[in-house]
């Protein structure tokens, strides 16, 4: 019901919503709790395990009960709190967890069974037959349990995420985080005030209090004008801080369109990562329910929420309200209902000394012991200290005293500390570095000491800063002691007394589990479920601490307490990953031949982050074997041209670089002539190869080093590492040039021929040289290199000239009967020639291994020369490079026997590591390492591939397929 | 986690690839025992408390950077630039 007059709702922006396909009317300002309840809504979803009816329990975050789907075209997002969630034009949600309708839901039925259903049953009760666990009970268990359900679609909604940096973090609004705030703003530091509701004010906006002598709502707007006005000042609202971490860092969830609607553009959440200098938790306390036999019914609430919708949404939850409490505090919830014209039958006080003058009954000593009302409460009974009675009532506040909302200060391991005075857990001083706690968090609970500790709190944050703390008068507002006496159940009644409303564990089931010699609190929780749903306990962990402390016969600091973790409050995978679905998951690089190649047809392929033509097909070819087969011929006969400029390449300078390269190579550089390249073979430090690739020489002190595509980073660690680490005085300087120069392939016996129409003139280049050469006005430069074993050339040009180089390149090499090549004969050509690539030095292999261990200079030390004269690490019991070939395909991963022995691990002889049909040889070939292979040659062996059903017989050979005497090469 | 890197300010941990623990800088002498190598390459403290490691930082200056920090409090306690420690450099 909404009251004329009250609330902090814009009445002049009335919204319309759906619940559950009913149309219903709100106002801007509203969440969807607060204006189903203004429309007389108390039933709003059933609960986990018993499917229970149930109502809204609070007015924040920590919500266990009134968890919604909220429907927007194709999405649907489960578990939403109702209380969070604000309404506008168009919202629509859905109640949760019944089947067929939230007034009759059959799986109501759980409720009956109860006394079979209690903690821990599933664990006893579907044991055996062992295979039905699987196949039947936890299928049927799944079906039944549980909260929302998906759409099953992918979320195409947007999401950000997003850095801020401040000198204060304040991290909650309410009187502590806006004193702390406005402390901070006025000596000049760089503020972030962050709080989690649409309205800054926190109980000042909740609460009828009084700051200065006028109304705490109009205080909050004039120190919120002040702050808006100010340029250090940043003011987020909608913004949960979710996890503390190290070095001043937050995690922080922003709610940027959720409360709007769909529009274009607009972002539905943003995860913050917000770098604060000193921090401010004024995080406040969150109200404790009481237990007593039938305590979820909907309309029982939070005393504190009933509260916040009576002074923030002008709405009242019933006609005929009962209060019940341990604690001074919440009798202002009776007095505030009152004052604004509402029935309240009774105040029910658990303590026997509380006072009884008020202007509404109030019974001493009361202890609830049951409710009625299927769908709805309808009444109350309880004893007290004159007897017993039963309420008609439909609306029962409830309140057992407050939890400093602490979590943040022990998500860096801090272990919160018992205060008896409060009955209440406080943060540990110094839990985590560079942050205070103040005010309600901190477990001081008046107005004024809120005021007090957030201007402490801040000017310790600007002392530790080195900034002065500005004169600022504390206003003046209520300063009442907290008068409280613990109590958390109704002894000596039978019926189940809720603890944590969202998982439905009881106090019985807390009971069983210390009973069943689960006594430790993590034990407990984990046999209970207790504290393990949505809200994590907020609600129900210190109560249900309490029951646990009581069945062991231990006090609660004994007992201890779970350890809160991260998030805070449920946080969106799609907000922490913004970004990285489809083609945001990774970057990706393009060739400048990137669109030359499209045109062609031709498939791309990943290579890392890049992406490479897999081959380019012609008219009349079905198959990828047909177009690399064509293109193997093509460049064994006449020219290819391919784009290799995915190859890393690093420029190095200085008068040490020939001595630099000597040590990272295990070959000798500095003996390399001016225009000259030499193959190099790179050594890790514990001697296996790293990679392998042609250095130039362009100069006397300057060097272009060439590194396999994978490597090119791991390379120029490397080589960042050796230098600083090493020899961090020698004169030689390193950088990527990767992307600096476009690197095209020219190969086969036509490769001079193309290059002499398109250079004029052709250098006279020996094998295994460089030249400088001009191409119209741009300078290039020529390598005579291969990779696929024939004559041929690498032509680099600066990049953005790469494009149109290649067009040309390839519009040439067609007039001489050739053409483009990609990914797949380039491999088929390497293959044949024994090359190798990172399928053979994956990291287990040493140069012996590949056949290269004359590479090792005798002269000189190398980076993992010593550790690669290790023993084992030369010798027959190596598995080492060969070739394989065969008639049939062989399987890159299959592993190699000897023929007639059994298969399995003890035999294995070595596996395949590259495969290729070779149409230059007409046969199947593999490189592989086989156990003292270099001595096989010539033997059969048997390829065994489980995976591809591959079993086959293949003959020895050397790497090395075609021209292994390189006279093509050296034409 | 964050790192004051000496040239590039305080920057936070993406930034920065972890290699390994500072033993990666005492290479022993190319005719130094097997066992010296052994110890070089494979055999580590697990510390409690404090820990010198080695840090890259790939997205900012390429430097190589000697962090000491505490495994039990995570507190940072000194950055410097392996290139810059005394005595290490040839």
């Amino acid at each position: 019901m909404r009251l004329a007059g009250k609330g902090l709702i814009d009445r002049g922006q009335p919204v319309t919503f759906t619940f559950d396909g009913s149309t219903y009317q709100g106002f801007r300002g509203d969440t969807l709790a607060s204006a189903l309840l203004a429309n007389d809504v108390r039933l709003v979803g059933r609960s986990f395990k018993y499917h229970r009816p149930r109502g809204i329990l609070t007015a924040g975050s920590e919500e266990p009960n009134a968890m919604v789907e909220i429907l927007e075209g194709n999405q649907q997002t489960p578990n939403v709190r109702a209380t969070v969630q604000e309404v506008f034009d168009g919202l629509a949600a859905r109640s949760q967890n019944r089947f067929p309708s939230l007034k009759f839901d059959l799986l109501g039925i759980n409720d009956r069974l109860s006394p079979f259903l209690s903690a821990g049953f599933y664990y006893k009760t579907f044991m055996w037959p062992r295979p039905f666990w699987e196949k039947l009970y936890e299928p049927l268990i799944r079906r039944a349990a549980g909260l929302g359900s998906l759409s099953r679609q992918h979320d195409e909604a947007q999401y950000e995420k997003a850095w801020a940096f401040c000198d204060v973090l304040v991290i909650g609004s309410g009187p502590a985080g806006l004193m702390a705030a406005l402390t901070a703003a006025r000596a000049g530091a760089d503020v972030i005030l962050a709080e989690e509701e649409a309205r800054m004010g926190g109980r000042l906006v909740s609460d009828n209090l009084r700051v200065d002598g006028q109304p705490g709502v109009d205080w909050v707007e004039g120190t919120l004008a002040e702050l808006r006005a100010l340029p250090n000042v940043r003011l987020m609202t909608r913004t949960t801080v979710t996890g503390a971490y190290d070095d001043g860092t937050f995690g922080a969830l922003e709610r940027v369109g959720l409360h709007c609607g769909p529009a274009p553009h607009l972002p539905r959440e943003c995860f913050w990562r917000i770098v604060a200098g000193q921090s401010v938790l004024a995080a406040g306390a969150l109200e404790r329910p009481l237990a007593f036999p039938d305590n979820d019914r909907p309309g029982i609430m939070l005393a504190s929420a009933v509260r916040s919708y009576l002074h923030r949404y002008g709405v009242v939850p019933g006609h005929r309200i009962a209060l019940i409490a341990n604690n001074d505090a919440a009798r202002a919830t009776a007095r505030d209902l009152m004052a604004a014209g509402v029935k309240v039958a009774a105040i029910l006080d658990t303590r026997p000394d509380a006072s009884v003058v008020e202007d509404c009954p109030v019974y001493v000593n009361a202890q609830i012991t049951g409710t009625a009302g299927r769908l709805g409460l309808t009444s109350i009974t309880f004893r007290h200290a004159g007897g017993s009675a039963t309420l008609e009532v439909d609306t029962l506040a409830m309140s057992g005293g407050w939890n400093p909302t602490l979590h943040l200060t022990c998500h860096m391991n801090g272990r919160p500390l018992w205060r008896e005075d409060i009955a209440a857990f406080v943060p540990a001083p110094d839990a985590v570095p560079r942050l205070t706690p103040a005010g309600a968090c901190n477990g001081t609970f008046s107005t004024a000491g809120a005021f007090r500790e957030g201007q402490d709190a801040a000017r310790r944050a600007l002392a530790a800063l080195g900034r002065s703390a500005p004169d600022l008068a504390l206003p003046q507002a209520e300063d009442a002691p907290y008068a409280l006496a613990a109590y958390w159940e109704t002894p000596g009644v039978e019926g189940r007394q809720w603890l944590d409303f969202a998982n439905d564990v009881t106090t019985k089931d807390v009971k069983l589990s210390a009973q069943e010699n689960f006594r430790s609190v993590e034990h407990m929780k984990r046999y209970t479920t207790q504290g393990m749903a949505p809200d994590q306990g907020k609600n129900s962990n210190v109560g249900a601490l309490a029951v646990l402390a009581d069945a062991t016969g231990r006090g609660i600091p004994q007992t201890g307490t779970t350890t809160f973790r991260p998030p805070y409050v449920p946080t969106s995978i799609a907000a922490m990953g913004a970004g990285g679905r489809g083609a945001g998951f990774a970057p990706q690089r393009f060739l400048t031949s990137d669109q030359a190649s499209r045109d062609r047809g031709a498939p791309m392929i990943e290579a890392g982050l890049w992406y490479r033509p897999s081959y380019f097909p012609k008219p009349g070819e079905t198959t990828w074997l047909e177009a690399c087969n064509r293109e193997t011929r093509m460049l064994r006969d006449s020219v290819g041209v391919a784009d290799v400029s995915t190859l890393g390449k690093i420029d190095i300078q200085g008068r040490d670089a020939a001595r630099f390269l000597d040590l990272v190579y295990t070959n000798t550089f500095s003996t390399l002539p001016v225009g000259r390249v030499r193959y190099g073979l790179m050594l890790r430090e514990d001697g296996h190869v790293l990679d392998d690739g042609t250095s130039a020489r362009l100069g006397e002190h300057h060097f272009l080093m060439t590194t396999t595509t994978a490597a090119a980073g791991l390379v120029m660690r490397h080589l960042d590492f050796v230098h600083q680490a090493f020899c961090a005085g020698w004169d030689v300087r390193f950088t990527s040039v990767t992307e600096s120069w476009a690197q095209f392939a020219v190969a086969g016996p036509k490769a001079r021929d193309l290059l002499a129409t398109l250079l004029g003139e052709m250098p006279d280049l020996p094998f295994m040289g460089v030249a400088d050469v001009t191409l119209g006005k741009v300078r290039a430069r020529l390598f005579r290199i291969s990779f696929s074993g024939e004559h041929g050339y690498e032509i680099a040009i600066p990049t953005r000239f790469g494009e149109a180089l290649f067009r040309d390149l390839v519009a040439r090499a067609e007039i001489l009967g050739g053409g483009p090549y990609g990914m797949e004969a380039l491999n088929v050509l390497r293959i044949e020639k024994g090359f190798i690539t990172h399928a053979e030095i994956h990291g287990r292999t040493t140069a012996f291994d590949i056949g290269m261990e004359r590479m090792v200079s005798a002269k000189k030390d190398c980076i993992g020369k010593a550790a690669a004269a290790r023993p084992g690490m030369t010798g027959p019991e190596r598995d080492q490079l060969v070739g394989l070939k065969a008639t049939s395909p062989m399987g890159a991963g299959a592993h190699l026997f000897t023929p007639g022995d059994r298969v399995h691990r003890e035999t294995d002889q070595g596996y395949v590591t590259s495969v290729c049909y070779s149409p230059t040889l007409d046969a199947h070939l593999a490189l592989a390492f086989l156990r003292n292979g270099r001595a096989r040659h010539g033997e059969t062996i048997r390829v065994v591939d489980h995976l591809r059903k591959i079993d086959i017989l293949a003959e020895v050979t050397d790497p090395v397929f075609h021209d292994k005497e390189g006279v093509k090469l050296r034409a | 986690m964050r790192l004051t890197c000496p040239l590039c300010g305080a920057r936070d941990r993406r930034e920065f690839t972890y290699y390994g623990a500072e033993d990666y800088l005492n290479r022993p002498a190319p005719d130094a025992p097997p066992q010296a190598w052994d110890d070089y390459l494979h055999n580590r403290d697990n510390p409690a408390g404090v820990t010198r490691d080695l840090w890259y930082h790939d997205m900012g200056c390429s430097s190589w950077l000697l962090v000491t920090r505490n495994t039990v409090t995570h507190e940072i306690l000194a950055v410097e630039a392996v290139a810059d420690r005394k005595g290490g450099a040839a």
